[in-house]
């Protein structure tokens, strides 16, 4: 099984430097890109494979990318922005990436700004990123010394600038016009949309977002091409993922694996099975604003369209385990309470809607609550719908809460008719 | 024009409005909060939710908001679909979690657009049961007042304050529930538009205190369309009166003017109305060493008899603050020989040569929405922030025309706000400025220069030697200047609509020819330009119309000639000329009859005063710097002997020649008309006082005022009669039809549940628009041939630097250097001590710092006045608050010598 990833990562040891990572091949996929492909070239090849986001959302980057303005002077100048804010509860995936080859983001980058031509790009990375943020810097720097960052790229002709921003710790950061506003020193609210990033991003120029993920992939499909990726999973998809599992297992880490494996294997025989005494009761498949999967969907494939299918959302792949001993209840009130206090205060219903659910949630789980917050919750959680909010933030925390509200239901009324929590 | 399907219904549509305002045009009501029409669309409050479908097939659809969703053929929408209402409800309960409920003791209570939307939503029932979120108030200074716990969140306040008025000190902190709208810490707020958070937030958030002293609920005021008197670019207002005292002022929406908003001089300035110190009685003198007394009206009239008798010479002092209905009484009254104005001559034959200029050079006199049509523009010597603040907001709004043409390339509409503005980022318009100081408008400025007059007379000269080579040379200013001038002709020449500000307010010709030159150079290959000049005061344009001299050009002033009588309107001749001038004047005159509104140091010197209603009082009309004529009328009914000065000017007249010339206003407007050339236009223009709706005049109450039995009550129980007035169609009665009165007769907006002032969607053709009916006002003239005109020879010379003497220039202020409004107690703890600008280096050799206080002498007079440094001022030049109080006149520019104390 290819793991074109993680490869070169060894957890416990440091990250490649350049020599090092150049005696693996690094470096290779950009002398390609720059001597024998036209930027139009590269995103044909990343449309080809049908790489998806892997940020959660699973929007086609070679798509994304096709929207740039591509004429020579007017839509000067362009940016590429690299999300690396990542904040969803439970997901650590883009932390083993960046504190584990560096290099391989950064070539990732050199060719996608080269695909769509932009000189400047950023690496928005979470505060909390110590470690990766001293290993990005190091990293970049050795890049400039090489000559793969900076003017004339190998003789190419074609410049970049790569900084490293690291961000002041904003769940809304990642998602990416709040990135862009954050990252421009405005007030980190989402930007309407249409225009798209593409046409009006950075400082009103053309911009790509991208993961650490999407970006550290761009090297190996030049290299290796479009088909080689599609074969990597199990589905149509195309390619490996980063899972990852968290909770109560015998072995919680992050793992590069097909898409398309099975939540059973991945809980199995890569987390190790829950940790004795303690039963499945249920998971979030990709992170806090996924919905609730049971024990009936341990065989549903992890991918995109699977999981959609099951009634939850892929999302960045990593799940967080309930388990039997833990009071679901309280699971989702620890859930909500992060969404509440991570709300902007832009747009009305995640600005009000949300301390209310959790305020309910809090009640219910301390044994005040009253039936009718049940209905109040699925009301709130009907009010967060796609479309009814400015952003994907009220629509995410919804996600959690209808449906532990619909697989966890008899554990709240308990709570409220018995007046306690019985985990307490 | 295209159309669109709503709740089944074809309606033909414009495409480049968004659904929201293209509903509320239709007069379907949508609730909503965060759009504004002249802040556009951003999508925060999610209350203006509609239901879309796909097609006709599509019964499902799906809720979007209203205020994003362009109007687009074939659109098929839902406003009164069952998901869609209920949705907005929930968003109104999600609001109302935390709001007060406090609407008994809040100052909006009765026009809140919250309650209106509530009502209008349907949601009533309260499921949040648990304790609401607080937050601290702020003291934000004499305008406004702050109560952050009725806050909804919807950004209108420091999306006006900040994006469209260029406020630096109001801000939204914090984030999720938390967040909250106000300064980094308590202080005054300090942008020259505050007061229009009053009526852009909408709840009570953000309250005039000055309504506050004596607060009075929207229903019970008694109303009427007024005109600001504040300076010359005469923005439309709504004042209110309850119990014979103004109570408030609001902007009154007129789409060629002032569009939604007024600055804070012409919202807080009204307070002099109601002063403690208003004359409200006549008062005489009966010898010249006795004091004034108070006087029944009979008993002045038959001691006037003989000073008005035919053999007398009688002389008149006009006034530009004085309504041109009141100039002109006292010109029918002294004869046309003996009417003066009541400027200096030096500002007389300034607004004279300018208002001679718009009306006969061909060049366009823009209305402020012309303005901010404008694609280049260069203000000359004018300091706009203080002198015409709503022209300075204009060109804030002018400076994103280029990002708004990049949007359309982009095809993002212009009411999408926050998109065309990421995508504009720091693009501005070209804005050149030359002035003596730096101001808060220099931050949009492509170039500034500042320098003394004398070095930007010279840069308009070498625009105007760039732009036609017939005009005249100049002589070759340093390399800087003559790059700078000769991009400033570029971006002029290039521009489709270019406009050049200046005015008369720095007293300096060179600069007024200057900005003449440059105007006839542009009009010299057919430039469609626009010239905008700024005049001192609200009716300067009207009185430079009215034919006559400067009062300092009265015959015998340096003679023996004696004047019999001499009547002075509306005028403190102390702020126009020396002392020793204005004095002389009063020692050649026998009798002087003063009508004004409140003491000063002429009214103290007349021997018969004659309370003058103040424009709150008072039906008149004003020109302002365009040449718009408007009209006002009154709010507040006759009180004792307090009466509009045309009227006692009436008096006078009959007195002299025994006849009644003219009763109603509207008569007098006749006789104006025909006398006067100019004013022909103004017979008809307003419906006459004889217009009814219905057989009834318009109300100035709502139909919810209360009281009306009762107000009286604490005299006699009888109920009075309701007071008359023949000047207008407005009644003081609650009688009548409120809605939809002719666009010039506006008392106040309201509609079936808009009782806010948002209700003025309903009196506009379309959101942005002309009010139904055409804006009001009328334009004396207009632009004619683009004639060959004549170029104004102008030496300039660099100020001398003389050894102990610098060059002093005035320093004009919002607050202070306009006399009427500088008598409030809001704008009072606005106005800065006397003050002079200098910079650094000239300090030191004064041996001086901020703060010192220094004497400042200028020929005969010394005056104290506090040092502030700027860098931005030249050196050798100063430059002297205007007109403070406490401040002596001053004809400036001038020299000056400073004595450190």
């Amino acid at each position: 099984m290819e793991r074109p990833l993680t490869k070169h990562i060894k957890p416990g040891f440091t990250a490649y430097n350049l020599e090092e990572y150049k005696q693996v091949g690094g470096y290779n996929a950009l002398l390609k890109a720059l001597k024998n492909m036209s930027p139009g070239d590269i995103t044909t090849l990343i449309k080809t494979s049908n790489l998806l986001g892997r940020g959660g959302a699973g929007f086609p980057t070679g798509v994304k990318w096709s929207l740039v303005p591509m004429d020579v002077d007017r839509s000067r100048p362009k940016y590429l922005v690299c999300n690396a804010d990542e904040m969803e509860p439970g997901t650590f995936k883009d932390r083993y990436l960046l504190e584990g080859n560096p290099h391989q983001l950064i070539e990732g980058m050199i060719i996608s700004a080269y695909a769509i031509q932009a000189e400047k790009a950023y690496i928005f990375l979470r505060w909390a990123y110590k470690k990766a943020e001293a290993g990005l810097r190091k990293a970049i720097d050795e890049a400039y010394k090489a000559g793969y960052l900076g003017k004339n790229i190998m003789g190419s002709g074609f410049n970049l600038d790569l900084y490293v921003h690291s961000s002041a710790g904003r769940y809304i950061c990642g998602e990416e016009t709040a990135l862009l506003n954050s990252l421009e020193g405005k007030r980190a609210i989402p930007r309407t949309k249409p225009p798209f990033p593409a046409i009006s991003g950075l400082f009103g120029r053309p911009t790509v977002v991208n993961n650490v993920e999407t970006l550290s992939w761009i090297s190996h499909i030049v290299e290796n091409g479009a088909d080689w990726f599609k074969g990597l999973s199990l589905t149509a998809t195309g390619g490996t993922k980063l899972f990852g599992v968290s909770g109560r297992v015998k072995n919680p880490g992050t793992w590069e694996l097909p898409l398309g494996i099975t939540i059973r294997e991945l809980l199995e025989e890569h987390a190790g099975g829950m940790s004795s005494g303690y039963k499945f009761r249920g998971a979030l498949p990709g992170g806090a604003s996924t919905d609730f999967l049971i024990e009936d969907h341990l065989d549903v494939k992890m991918d995109f369209s699977t999981v959609a299918a099951a009634g939850s959302r892929l999302g960045t792949g990593t799940m967080i385990i309930l388990d039997d001993k833990t009071c679901p209840v309280s699971f989702i009130h620890n859930v909500e309470k992060f969404f509440a206090l991570e709300s902007c205060g832009w747009c009305t219903p995640c600005r009000e809607g949300l301390p209310w659910v959790e305020k309910m949630l809090l009640s219910i789980e301390d044994g005040t609550g009253k039936m009718e917050y049940l209905d109040l919750l699925s009301f709130n959680a009907k009010y967060f719908g796609p479309g009814n909010t400015f952003c994907a933030h009220a629509p995410g925390a919804a996600e959690p809460l209808q449906s532990g509200l619909k697989y966890f239901h008899d554990d709240f009324v308990k709570h409220i008719t018995d007046k306690k929590c019985h985990w307490r | 024009m295209i159309k669109i399907l709503i709740d089944g219904k074809y309606y033909e549509v414009k495409p480049e409005k968004n659904l929201l305002e293209t509903c509320l045009a239709l007069g379907i009501d949508i609730p909503h909060f965060c759009f504004h029409p002249a802040l556009g669309s951003v999508g925060a409050c999610r209350l203006c939710a509609v239901k879309k479908f796909r097609d006709k097939d599509d019964t499902k659809g799906r809720i979007v908001m209203s205020c994003m969703e362009p109007v687009t053929e074939g659109l098929i929408v839902s406003v009164e679909d069952p998901d869609a209402k209920a949705f907005r409800a929930s968003v109104i309960e999600g609001l109302m979690t935390n709001h007060p409920h406090d609407c008994p003791v809040c100052d909006e209570g009765g026009e809140c657009h919250l309650q209106d939307m509530t009502i209008m939503t349907g949601h009533n029932y309260r499921r949040f049961d648990f304790p609401k979120r607080t937050y601290n108030n702020q003291d934000l200074g004499p305008f406004i007042s702050h109560e952050m716990n009725r806050c909804i969140q919807c950004y209108r306040c420091v999306r006006f304050y900040r994006d469209y008025a260029g406020g630096k000190d109001l801000n939204v902190f914090a984030s999720r529930n938390q967040v909250y709208f106000g300064r980094h810490e308590d202080g005054t707020l300090e942008n020259a538009f505050s007061g229009n958070l009053v009526e852009v937030c909408p709840t009570g958030v953000f309250t005039d205190k000055t309504l506050k002293m004596h607060f009075t609920r929207k229903w019970d005021l008694s109303n009427a369309p007024s005109v600001c008197v504040h300076c010359s670019v005469g923005c439309n207002t709504i004042i209110s009166e309850r119990y014979g005292s103004l109570r408030r002022i609001m902007s009154r929406y007129n789409g060629a003017v002032n569009g939604y908003f007024i600055c804070d001089r012409g919202r807080f300035g009204y307070e002099f109305v109601n002063d403690e110190h208003r004359i409200k009685t006549s008062q005489i003198r009966l010898g010249k060493e006795s004091k004034l007394q108070p006087v029944e009206n009979e008993h002045i009239f038959a001691s006037l008899t003989d000073s008005f008798s035919a053999n007398k010479k009688i002389v008149g002092i006009g006034s530009p603050r004085a309504s041109l209905e009141s100039n002109f009484a006292l010109m029918t009254l002294t004869g046309k020989e003996n009417f003066y104005h009541g400027i200096s001559r030096k500002e007389f034959l300034l607004t004279r040569k300018v208002s001679d200029f718009l009306q006969h050079s061909g060049v366009i006199s823009p209305s402020l929405k012309q303005m901010a049509g404008a694609d280049a523009i260069l203000v000359l010597g004018e300091d706009l922030v203080n002198t015409a603040p709503m022209i300075a907001l204009t060109l804030r709004q002018a400076a994103r025309n280029l990002s708004d043409a990049e949007a359309k390339k982009k095809g993002i509409p212009l009411w999408n706000d926050a998109p065309v503005r990421e995508l504009a980022q720091d693009t501005k318009n070209p804005l050149f400025i030359a002035s003596p100081f730096s101001d808060s408008l220099d931050e949009i400025a492509e170039d500034t220069f500042h320098s003394q007059y004398s070095d930007i007379a010279e840069l308009g000269l070498m625009i105007s030697e760039r732009l036609d080579k017939k005009a005249p040379d100049t002589k070759s200013g340093g390399n800087d200047l003559l790059k700078l001038a000769e991009k400033i002709a570029r971006h002029l020449k290039e521009a489709k609509n270019p406009l050049i500000i200046s005015g008369v307010s720095s007293g300096d010709e060179s600069i007024i020819n200057a900005s003449l030159n440059i105007t006839t150079a542009l009009l010299s290959f057919g430039s469609d330009v626009m010239l905008s000049m700024v005049f001192p005061e609200c009716n300067s344009m009207g009185l430079a119309l009215i034919p006559g001299n400067s009062f300092e050009d009265i015959a015998g002033l340096n003679g023996t000639n004696e004047i019999d009588t001499l009547v002075i309107l509306e005028n403190d001749l102390y702020r126009r000329a020396d002392e020793e001038l204005v004095n002389e004047l009063f020692r050649i005159s026998k009798h002087i009859i003063v009508l004004d509104h409140l003491p000063n140091k002429t009214v103290l010197r007349a021997d018969v005063i004659l309370p003058a209603a103040t424009f709150a009082g008072s039906e008149g009309t004003m020109i302002n710097n365009e040449g718009r004529a408007q009209r006002f009328y009154k709010a507040l009914d006759a009180e004792n002997q307090v009466k509009e000065s045309w009227k006692w000017l009436t008096d006078l007249i009959k007195i002299r020649n025994g006849e009644v010339k003219w009763i109603r206003f509207d008569e007098i407007v006749g006789f104006l008309a025909d006398d006067l050339l100019i004013f022909s236009k103004l017979k008809n223009y307003n419906p006459g006082s004889d217009f009814r709706m219905l057989n009834a005049k318009m109300p100035r109450q709502t139909m919810r005022y209360s009281g009306r039995t009762a107000i009286n009550a604490n005299i006699s129980v009888s109920e009075h009669k309701l007071p008359e007035d023949i000047d207008s169609p407005l009644a003081f009665s609650m009688e009548g039809i409120p809605e939809n009165p002719p666009s010039s007769l506006v008392p106040f907006y309201w509609t079936p549940g808009w009782n806010s002032v948002q209700a003025m969607y309903n009196y506009l053709e379309e959101t942005n628009g002309s009010l139904k009916g055409g804006d009001p006002g009328i334009r004396l003239f207009e632009p004619g041939k683009k004639g060959e005109n004549i170029y104004f020879k102008q030496e300039t010379k660099s100020i001398e630097i003389k050894k102990d003497e610098w060059k002093i220039v005035p320093a004009f202020q919002i607050f202070g250097s306009d006399e009427l409004s500088s008598t409030g107690a809001a704008i009072s703890k606005r106005i800065k001590k006397p003050f002079v600008l200098m910079n650094q280096e000239d300090a030191d050799i004064l041996k001086i710092k901020s703060d010192d206080r220094v004497e400042l002498e200028i020929g005969k007079i010394r005056i104290n006045v506090e040092v502030i440094i700027d860098k931005g001022v030249v050196k050798g030049l100063a430059g002297l608050s205007v007109n403070l109080p406490g401040m002596p006149f001053i004809s400036m520019p001038c020299y000056g010598k400073f004595h450190k104390l």
